[in-house]
């Protein structure tokens, strides 16, 4: 028998409630959830709320009623703050000086990025108990698409994915946000809705309506200077898209104005595709102050590999395409590439290719941010194999190994290369997952 | 300038100018070809400012002069004329444009100053020799497949070409490399390439030469070489180019002298039975496994995600039995060069480098690192 939610159900103690209660009539509580497409709506986007805050606080309890920043470093930013901290109106991607001028009283913490990994895996995995179709986003968000699964759980997808947010808060001990409709597009306007600890839904009774009075900006891929553009035709609203027609859109902004009428009338068939096969890897750094100068790239380069052979040892991967990404004093990105006869986990292989992409790049040009990773990932069965022609190799790759235990047994600079050794190596806010990154304009 | 000349004659030398020319550039004259007109020839040159071809083409000259103008494009007109059709090439007053006219066909195509055309200076010359085209190509063949690709290891992108002496006679040895084979080659010296030095030949100019050595029989190839630049005449072509700066690793002791285990197959059945199994084999890292045996030898692929292939040869072995394993397609490379109707492994054990020898080319040998299987 599946559960019957038509009349709503309360997020708290997760009983069906009779049709007119304000409260729960179980617990009291006010969180009722209540549509009357409650049980039909099959598509959601969970979020965490300021995950990295989020798992600090959880870790560290004294700072419960403190306003946390996780993100660091001299001219850092803000990778993620928490909601105490934001009502002082600090954000994601602010240079943490403006934070900390109206949040003073702000506690900072370093990222872990080892160990937010590790949480974003253990709810992701929480995710796929639910279905199968479980798209990520970033390692704390992901579209899940429960649709078909009513007879598994005996109950509709608006009640398992409460039940998920549940078990997510006594499990894991973070909150998450859900949002719930009938696409991608609509999921994520919702998850977004009523943060955190959230569950809005969107039905397609009122999708329409809901769309238009909201700001163009909401759209994916209206970023400002589109906006800026849509303003200038007389475009603000969501509700000028709709009464626009599609003939006149596409020919004023070609295949994106096809796509603003579709998002506009909450149209969007992007279905929800599992990745679980990573694609590539990567370790970056912002730097305090620019450089320019490549014996002082050189050692972070060394120090990036390192971590990034460390990385795909872990998870028994190797690439064969190693990726250099250098972003400019002004902000612009330089990606270059070079793909290997075979693929690698060596860090000194990864240096070699690395270092000579670095060279051709470094024309006196400051840097703010140096990155390097490997794509094309396969499993490390057929990683670096022996050589004929350099004896070096296989020597190299036997140190290597040996320093990596000595490593793991009396710590992380225990032992070191000379390009590394006696350097402070200066670090920004590294490793921001993509979506946080300071926007890139 | 202008000329006129056979159609045919002119498409065959377009044909080996324009290869040179890099299908997207960033100076814009490098796109084009350097005309010349003067006396009973035009001239063609085209660079990529590391190879450089020349070539003249019989023609009669009515003025004079020379211009540079589309490559590519000159071709593909050229080549989309009639057979046997005549083709009057024109320079205008000012020099800016030049027709292309054939039958009722007529072409203007835009011209870069012909005194901006990039010049390869070669410099003086240290050695000198003429070899046969047929050899020349014989050398080429047997070791172009195993150039390296991986740019960061640059010196191992050619053939390096030596004159060494082997078994009392001087030779002229070419091999290549990439790391996970090596493929090496001689002929008897030719006179004058005593005491040359040892050359790392990029690429990209063996794979335009090999296309020039399509020469009859009795043809030779006059050979010019410095430490930095080599250069080819053969017939009216003349390819000019730079060397890799580099050193060419010691090759010498990759090649295994103590590997006592024989293995005789026959070539074609084998090089068959290896495309077979092989397949079955992921694109990326198609492993073979060999087991060899009394008399024969087992043919192995295991692909997890879509199965397995075995099969059945006939060998001759007579030492201990082994599992071995190759990348297929480096099996495939080798057997393809073998010109004997047998091919010979020389194996140590799994885990070391294996020589492989033609019974019918004595001056040929390679190399091939087996893969963990």
């Amino acid at each position: 028998m599946i559960r019957d939610i038509a009349q709503g159900f309360c997020r708290d103690c997760l009983e069906t409630l009779p049709r007119t209660a304000k409260r729960c009539s179980y617990c009291g509580s006010p969180r009722l959830l209540r549509h009357p497409e409650l049980p039909e709506l099959s598509l959601a986007h969970i979020d965490c709320d300021a995950f990295y805050a989020s798992v600090e606080k959880r870790d560290r309890p004294e700072l419960a009623g403190s306003p946390v920043i996780v993100g660091g470093g001299k001219r850092g930013v803000v990778t993620t703050a928490c909601y105490q901290a934001r009502i002082s109106g600090v954000r994601s991607a602010m240079p943490m000086f403006k934070a900390l001028k109206l949040c003073p009283e702000a506690v900072i913490i370093r990222p872990d990025m080892s160990k937010y990994g590790r949480i974003g895996r253990q709810i992701r995995a929480m995710m796929q108990d639910l279905t199968p179709l479980v798209q990520p986003v970033s390692i704390d968000e992901a579209f899940l698409d429960l649709s078909g699964t009513e007879r598994l759980h005996n109950a509709p997808p608006a009640y398992v994915l409460a039940q998920f947010a549940q078990r997510v808060h006594t499990e894991i001990g973070i909150t998450v946000s859900v949002g719930l409709s009938h696409n991608k597009f609509l999921a994520k306007l919702a998850s977004d809705m009523d943060k955190p600890r959230g569950f809005s839904i969107i039905g397609r009774a009122e999708t329409k309506m809901f769309l238009a009075g909201l700001s163009v900006g909401r759209l994916p891929g209206v970023g400002p200077a589109f906006q800026a553009t849509l303003r200038r035709d007389g475009i603000e609203r969501i509700s000028d898209l709709q009464a626009m027609s599609e003939e006149a859109l596409l020919r004023r902004y070609g295949n994106g104005g096809q796509r603003l009428k579709a998002l506009s009338e909450g149209r969007d068939d992007r279905k929800v595709v599992p990745d679980r096969n990573r694609k590539s890897l990567s370790s970056e750094t912002t730097f305090n102050s620019d450089i320019s100068k490549l014996d002082e790239l050189v050692p972070i380069l060394r120090s990036l590999s390192e971590k990034i052979a460390a990385k795909l040892k872990d998870e028994a991967l190797a690439g064969q395409t190693v990726v250099l990404k250098l972003k400019t004093s002004d902000f612009r990105n330089r990606t270059r590439n070079r793909t290997l006869a075979d693929p690698t986990r060596r860090p000194g292989r990864i240096f070699d290719t690395a270092l000579d992409l670095l060279q051709r790049e470094v024309d006196g040009t400051p840097f703010r941010l140096i990155g390097v990773g490997l794509s094309e990932l396969t499993s490390d069965r057929l990683a670096d194999p022996p050589d004929l022609v350099d004896r070096r190799a296989q020597r190299m790759a036997d140190a290597e190994e040996t320093i990596d235990q000595l490593r793991r047994r009396f710590g992380g600079r225990a032992v070191e290369t000379g390009y590394t050794f006696g350097r402070k190596i200066s670090r920004g806010a590294n490793l921001a997952p993509r979506d946080e990154e300071a926007p890139d304009d | 300038m202008r000329v006129t000349l056979e159609r045919s004659n002119l498409l065959k030398s377009l044909g080996h100018v324009h290869r040179v020319v890099e299908r997207r550039n960033t100076i814009p004259i490098l796109s084009n070809v350097l005309l010349s007109a003067d006396g009973g020839n035009l001239q063609l040159k085209a660079t990529d400012l590391d190879l450089e071809v020349t070539e003249a083409v019989p023609a009669t000259i009515d003025v004079a002069g020379g211009t540079t103008v589309p490559a590519h494009l000159l071709h593909d007109i050229v080549r989309k004329l009639p057979d046997g059709a005549e083709v009057d090439l024109k320079m205008d007053e000012d020099g800016r444009a030049m027709s292309v006219a054939s039958g009722r066909s007529s072409f203007r195509l835009q011209c870069l100053p012909q005194g901006d055309f990039p010049a390869l200076t070669a410099g003086q010359f240290s050695h000198q020799f003429d070899v046969a085209a047929a050899e020349l190509k014989r050398l080429i063949d047997k070791t172009q497949f195993a150039i390296s690709t991986e740019e960061t290891r640059y010196y191992l992108n050619g053939i390096y070409l030596h004159a060494i002496e082997s078994d009392g006679d001087l030779m002229l040895r070419a091999v290549a490399t990439d790391g996970h084979r090596l493929a090496r080659t001689q002929m008897a010296a030719p006179a004058g390439s005593e005491g040359m030095p040892g050359i790392i030949v990029p690429r990209k100019t063996v794979a335009e030469l090999q296309k020039l050595l399509d020469l009859p029989e009795e043809a030779t190839v006059k050979v010019e070489l410095s430490d930095t630049k080599i250069r080819f005449t053969a017939g009216e072509v003349v390819l000019t180019s730079k060397l890799i700066d580099g050193t060419f690793p010691d090759y010498q002791r990759v090649i295994p002298t103590g590997n006592d285990k024989r293995l005789v197959l026959e070539r074609d059945r084998f090089a068959a039975a290896v495309d077979r199994v092989s397949t079955i084999s992921s694109e990326r890292g198609r492993a073979v496994k060999l087991s060899v045996g009394d008399e024969q030898i087992v043919l192995t692929v295991n692909n997890p995600d879509s199965g397995s292939a075995t099969e059945e040869l006939q060998a001759g072995y007579e030492s201990e039995p082994m599992d071995i394993g190759f990348n297929a397609k480096y099996l495939l490379d080798v057997t393809a060069q073998l010109t004997g109707d047998e091919a010979v492994f020389l194996l140590a054990d799994a885990g070391s480098p294996t020589l492989i020898t033609d019974e019918d080319d004595k001056q040929t040998l390679y190399v091939l690192m087996p893969m963990r299987v």
